[in-house]
């Protein structure tokens, strides 16, 4: 007697998605904890120093908020107009910041009111930073103008005046604090050495440049702006090495990561997107709204994206120890000790062995479909956490009954409840290439069962209405593709040359085969 | 052709085990069944084949153990003849010349002597009409005897003999019923309690109906009892009555007790559908026999202790005929979702891969996984195999998967499963068949042939390797060269000549009209040529050298299948209503061999098997079956081969070496004693080199006849007694010197036996001392009478 064999659940992969290093890196980042702020946050800057505190720029405040602390540790309120740029200097002892109205501040980080003034700017300035010999503030401002500011003195050094547009994009080199590159709307990004007093490099980005990064090196320069994220290499004279075109809305903010220096560049479009040293985009963070700021902690401890909404989502790494403690806590069921009891009995050679017979485990479905109950075991795939987290079990269970001949009868007499659980797991996979040849199946079923009874409930005919829309855009795709895929097999057909037999190769649109190791 | 009729087709091994219900011995100990012409005797315990009963020339119909020995068996056969046998032996009794077709038999405990069979009403066995007739048996020593007193009990019977029972009430009545057609419940089978006057009837809705009060001329009553949802297929009460047991299609023994109402066992999952129960004398042991040519052995605590399995042969054979290259074994499908493993040496199921891996539902009409292609690779370490769901192409579905050989396990592990290998049904796969590289290639109804590899070195599963077509015109079959360095593939009337390195199409070769059929290339000395057969009966062979057709001949080819072990292609021809085998090679015009008329059905499935030993044979038309036999599968299921004479002739000379061990079980005592035995044999011919050898041999025919029949069918003591006796005499021709020896001997023996004589007559005397006078004188006259002439009547004797 052959025992019950299981239904067997098969496990696709999904098409083109490469699990590597990087996606797991990434990917292992907690929740993000939402923080509201008054306004639009135009600035995250982590402090270089070991508690790593982040001044986050919003509306007329600059708050300072602790690593792990949802509350601010420190908040500059002295702005009349909306702040801009508050970033810190190179010890996080000092912070400046520039205004609306023009005004640059200058504040001691455990005080509370400003050090200094820089007056001097006519319009708002956007941007603002320290040199790295610490004593000098640069600043960019609408006025098209930069100035240099000495911090003990108060006064400007020097005013610049080469950009033709808003000056929105400003980085300081860490290496030579007489160097620093600016990018502006007028498409530019230029390089300043302040001992020339003059621009010694000028690109053309092509759109108004919304921020610019320095490599550590600095041998490599960011520029974003538009939807196009640039990379240029200074050495060769500033030439451009890459351009990348992966957000479709203006590319707002850019960092790097202290980890492999990767790129992390955050868009209008909602996305924060990290791409590995070739530039492949390996990672995709979702926000709820356009993002204009962004930061990574030393160690990629934190990423802290703010956003037009003027909420500050805060991104902390999984640590294996807390996941430790985490599951110390949960864990309920009986221990190890139990379940190896009296496996690792070594019989002596004169002992007379008795086995026991192995007790096949069945999942609860499983038990249901032996027991003939399909009804019940369509019920128990159905389930909220099988059908979200696993709909390859759930699917698995309608094609298993399916083969049984049984699945009209599983699927019939069911009340309304039931019958939308059923609808909405369709309306989520039925577009799904793995899934959709047996859910076609159920929704035919369902069509047939329920056609008399369905305008009696407007929750079941509103769904219906749904999946008709849904599967009416699919079939348009599908109508598209296949276009897309004549007009590629021409283009193929005019590139290869003229032979009596055309030996196809698998083209990467013909999806190829499905593999699955056993 | 004297040459061709030392070659002829022979029915080998497969047969069916599940016709009949088997039979339990009343110990127990033997399960005995029929299988094509023989009763097959098998071990309960071990479900070894113990030996078969050898002697009907036709299909055994039914068997029964006799009422009045429970050591001998009945057996009918379409042959006319009923034949009893000593099954523990082998032995045949007597046999019964009916001189009809028979198609069942029946005992009744009440009437020794009698037999009931099912005969076929009309001359002509078209008619579907049968009648239940009884036979006397006439008592007479003969081996073979007329049994012609026939007399009709019933007519108009079911063809189905689970329609007929037997009571064994107070008188016995006969039960047997008409099977209504259309009715919905038609009645399907019948029992009868052993003791009660209550009869079960099994129906086609599958209620079970128990009638009771049956034989009185009261009303009967009946109770209705359903569980089967399909028809009962058979029910059976066991021997005190308590139970009663029923199977259907679900392939679950039911157990109902009887009285009790509902309640109820179940044994699920015991593989085909139930066809037969049976249970022994003693209520031990049950035998169910199954549609998939199997019967188990289940205690009455129902557990299953053994189960035997023939080859398992369905509707259809899916996949070709395959030689596993490791185990030597047939492959073909078994069990719905498996492969069978059958070994043809040893007419012995080996075992059955899972292939589906799906719980398999029993249930009419339902659309199941069915394996339909597989393909082994050279060294049997691959294995390639599609199952498909699906008759309309619409909801079809199907996987392709590849297995590898488990040295540890030493079976085949699932390695690949690839779920949409092709857009439509695969219609052909082959592996390639260098050693070096293997590869698969599965061309499907998508226009379209795929090659699969295994990845590469750190990933050891497959992966589509090239993807390639032609004119967008559907594949019909591919195939490998001999050294895997090209691959052609045919599409509907063209075959293309690829080279696997490159996938570089080289040339087309094309003969229309007509889609080409079957494909394949020459062997060893015959590589060059390339074999193919078209809908348009055209057989052509093309020459790659020269990429041109070297000959064509017009015939019908069904099948053609080529020897992995020598230059031969056998070409099975499906003309006018038979099949005609020709055997050729690619390189010579004229057949090796021919047979014309081998069978009368359609040949799809054949397949090559090599032997374990070369045969040497010399003569031209039976040489091509030296290094492999050829087995091929009939449209009706036949598994058939041909045999050669000689080889026909060490079969026999075999089988009979054998009959003496089989007898015996192998125990550890035995082994011990054989062992000791064989010794003592060595030590015998050691010191008693020749001389000792014609005397060793003529006394143990005799002694050996006596100490191997068993007592039950030895004859008279009296009988035997001369025939003992006579063995220990010696012939005339030996020496004079010892004849001499033996006269001594002999008189001395002679004086004694006198003496002897004269005791006995002395004791005599006391016992009965009232004889009269006259007698007396008589006597005394008889002690002075000289038997010296009596002594010379015993020298004259020897």
């Amino acid at each position: 007697m052959a025992s019950f064999k299981p239904t067997k659940v098969q496990f696709l992969p999904k098409l083109g998605e490469k699990v590597t290093e990087d996606t797991l890196y990434w990917k292992n980042y907690k929740s993000p904890v939402q923080i509201k702020e008054f306004g639009a946050v135009t600035k995250i800057d982590f402090s270089p120093l070991a508690p790593h505190n982040y001044a986050v720029t919003a509306s007329t405040r600059i708050h300072v908020y602790g690593l792990h602390s949802q509350e601010p540790i420190r908040s500059f309120t002295r702005f009349r107009d909306t702040a801009y740029g508050g970033s810190f200097r190179g010890d996080g002892k000092l912070l400046v910041a520039g205004s609306e109205e023009g005004l640059i501040r200058l504040f001691d980080i455990s005080g509370r009111v400003a050090l200094r003034q820089f007056t001097g700017h006519s319009k708002a300035v956007h941007v603002t930073s320290f040199l790295s010999d610490g004593f000098r503030v640069v600043s960019g401002s609408d006025d098209l103008t930069f100035r240099v500011w000495d911090v003990p003195s108060a006064v400007e050094l020097s005013s610049i005046t080469e950009h033709t547009d808003y000056i929105r994009a400003l980085a300081p080199s860490k290496l030579n604090p007489d160097l620093f590159v600016t990018g502006s709307y007028d498409h530019t990004v230029k390089v300043f050495d302040m001992r020339s007093g003059s621009s010694v490099m000028t690109m053309q980005h092509g759109h108004p440049v919304e921020c610019v990064l320095l490599y550590p090196s600095e041998a490599l320069l960011v520029s974003t702006g538009g939807r196009y994220v640039k990379i240029w290499d200074l050495l060769k004279g500033g030439q451009e090495l890459v351009s990348l075109k992966n957000h479709h809305k203006t590319v707002t903010c850019a960092c790097l990561s202290s980890v492999g220096n990767k790129l992390l560049t955050g868009s209008l479009d909602r996305h924060v997107k990290v791409y590995n040293s070739s530039y492949k985009v390996v990672h995709n963070f979702d926000c709820d709204a356009s993002i204009l700021s962004m930061a990574v902690a030393p160690d990629d401890e934190v990423v802290a994206v703010g956003m037009t909404n003027g909420v500050l989502s805060v991104r902390h790494r999984k640590h294996k120890k807390d996941k430790e403690t985490l599951t110390s806590r949960r864990r309920r069921g009986p221990s190890y000790r139990v379940f190896v009891k009296g496996k690792n009995f070594v019989p002596r050679q004169d002992d007379f062995l008795v086995s026991k017979p192995v007790k096949q485990y069945l999942r609860k479905y499983d038990k249901q479909l032996k027991s003939f109950e399909v009804s019940k075991a369509l019920d128990t795939a159905l389930q909220t956490w099988t059908r979200t987290s696993k709909p390859e079990v759930t699917v698995a269970v309608i094609i298993e009954l399916n083969r049984r001949g049984t699945l009209k009868n599983a699927l019939a007499g069911r009340n309304e409840e039931s019958l939308t659980k059923i609808l909405n797991f369709l309306l989520k996979h039925i577009f799904d290439p793995r899934f959709s040849r047996p859910l076609l199946t159920v929704g035919d079923i369902v069509l047939d069962l329920y056609r008399q009874v369905l305008h009696q409930s407007p929750v079941v005919e509103r769904q219906l209405q749904r999946l008709m829309e849904v599967l009416g855009r699919e079939a348009e795709l599908q109508q598209e593709l296949l276009q897309v895929l004549g007009i590629l097999d021409t283009l193929f057909a005019s590139l290869t040359p003229r032979k009596e037999v055309a030996a196809l190769a698998a083209l990467p649109v013909d999806q190829g085969p499905q593999l699955q190791a056993a | 052709m004297v040459e061709t009729s030392d070659i002829r087709v022979v029915r080998c091994g497969g047969s069916k085990v599940n016709l009949t219900p088997p039979i339990i011995s009343s110990d127990s100990r033997f399960v005995l069944c029929t299988s094509g012409d023989l009763v097959k005797v098998y071990s309960t315990r071990t479900e070894e084949w113990l030996h078969s009963l050898q002697g009907h020339t036709n299909q055994v119909t039914g068997i029964t153990l006799n009422p009045a020995n429970h050591l001998q068996v009945y057996s009918c056969s379409v042959d006319g003849t009923v034949k009893l046998w000593d099954f523990i032996d082998g032995i045949l009794i007597k046999t019964f010349v009916i001189g009809c077709p028979l198609f069942a038999i029946y005992v009744s405990e009440k009437h020794t002597g009698v037999l009931f069979l099912h005969v076929s009403m009309a001359t002509d066995s078209k008619n579907e009409c049968f009648q239940l007739v009884s036979v006397h048996l006439p008592k007479s020593a003969e081996q073979e005897v007329e049994a012609k007193e026939m007399s009709a009990v019933s007519s108009h019977i079911s063809k189905n003999p689970s329609c007929t029972a037997f009571g064994r009430g107070v008188r016995v009545h006969f039960f047997f019923f008409l099977v209504w057609k259309g009715a919905k419940n038609a009645f399907t089978c019948i029992a009868c309690h052993p003791t009660d006057d209550c009869i079960a009837t099994g129906h086609e809705d599958g209620k079970i109906r128990l009638w009771r009060n049956f034989i009185h001329k009261k009303e009967y009553t009946y109770s209705t009892q359903h569980w089967h949802h399909n028809a009962v297929n058979t029910l059976c009460f066991t021997p005190e009555g308590t139970h009663l047991l029923s199977g259907g299609i679900e392939s679950v023994l039911v157990q109902w007790q009887y009285g009790a109402g509902n309640r109820k066992e179940f044994l699920p999952r015991l593989g085909g559908s139930i066809l037969h129960i049976s249970a022994s004398s003693d209520g031990q042991l049950f035998c169910t026999s199954h549609s998939d040519n199997k019967i188990t052995v289940i205690e009455s605590s129902f557990k299953v202790c053994g189960v035997i399995q023939g080859l398992v042969k369905g509707d259809a054979v899916l996949t070709d005929l395959m030689i596993d290259p490791r185990s030597k074994a047939l492959v073909l499908n078994g069990k719905p979702g498996h492969l069978q493993f059958y070994s043809l040496l040893r007419d012995k199921h080996l075992y059955n891969l899972d292939i589906v891996q799906q719980e398999y539902i029993y249930e009419a009409g339902l659309d199941q996984f069915e394996v339909v292609k597989a393909a082994f690779d050279i060294k049997g370490s691959w294995l390639a195999t599609v199952e498909e769901r699906g008759k309309k192409s619409s909801d079809l579905e199907f996987f392709l998967k590849l297995w590898a050989f488990d040295e540890r396990t030493q079976s085949f592990v699932l390695n690949t499963t690839i779920t949409a290998a092709h857009t439509d049904r695969i219609i052909s796969m082959c592996f390639s068949s260098s050693e070096e590289t293997t590869m698969l290639v599965t061309a499907a109804e998508d226009s379209q042939f795929k090659a699969w590899c295994q990845g590469a070195d750190d990933q050891n599963f497959w992966s589509c390797d090239f993807v390639g077509s032609y004119h967008k015109l559907n594949p019909t079959n591919c195939s490998f060269s001999a050294d895997s360095s090209l691959l052609a593939v045919s599409f509907q009337e063209v075959i293309t000549i690829w080279s696997p390195d490159t996938w570089e199409m080289l040339t087309t070769l094309c003969q229309p009209p007509g889609v080409i059929r079957d494909l394949c290339f020459g062997r060893l000395s015959c590589s060059k040529y390339l074999l193919g057969t078209t809908t348009k009966n055209l057989l052509c062979c093309w020459n790659l050298l020269t990429c041109e057709l070297e000959w064509s001949t017009s015939v019908d080819v069904s099948k053609l299948q080529p020897d992995p072990f020598s230059e031969n292609v056998a070409a099975f021809s499906y003309q006018s209503k038979h099949t005609d085998l020709f055997v050729f090679k690619p390189s010579e015009p004229r057949p090796l061999f021919t047979n014309k008329n081998v069978c009368s059905e359609k040949v799809h499935r054949a397949v090559f098997v090599p032997r374990e030993e070369p045969l040497n044979s010399c003569d031209e038309s039976t040489q091509w079956l030296n290094r492999s036999q050829l087995y091929f599968l009939t449209q009706n299921m036949d598994l058939l081969t041909f045999s050669t004479a000689t080889e026909e002739d060490r079969m026999l000379s075999s089988s009979k070496q054998l009959v003496i061990d089989d007898s015996v079980a192998v125990t550890p005592f035995y082994l011990l004693l054989g062992k000791h035995r064989q010794q003592q044999q060595k030590l015998n011919t050691q010191s008693h080199p020749v001389s000792d050898k014609p005397q060793q041999t003529q006394g143990s025919v005799t002694i050996k006849e006596l100490l191997h029949t068993p007592a039950h069918v030895l004859p008279a003591a009296s009988v035997l007694c001369s025939m003992f006796v006579n063995s220990f005499l010696i012939s005339n021709t030996g020496e004079m010197d010892s004849e001499k020896e033996e006269e001594d001997s002999e008189e001395e023996m002679e004086a004694c036996d006198s003496q002897q004589e004269l005791r006995a007559q002395g004791s005599v005397d006391e016992v009965t001392p009232k004889l009269s006078k006259a007698q007396e004188r008589e006597l005394k006259r008889v002690r002075k009478t000289d038997f010296s002439w009596m002594a010379g009547l015993i020298d004259s004797k020897p």
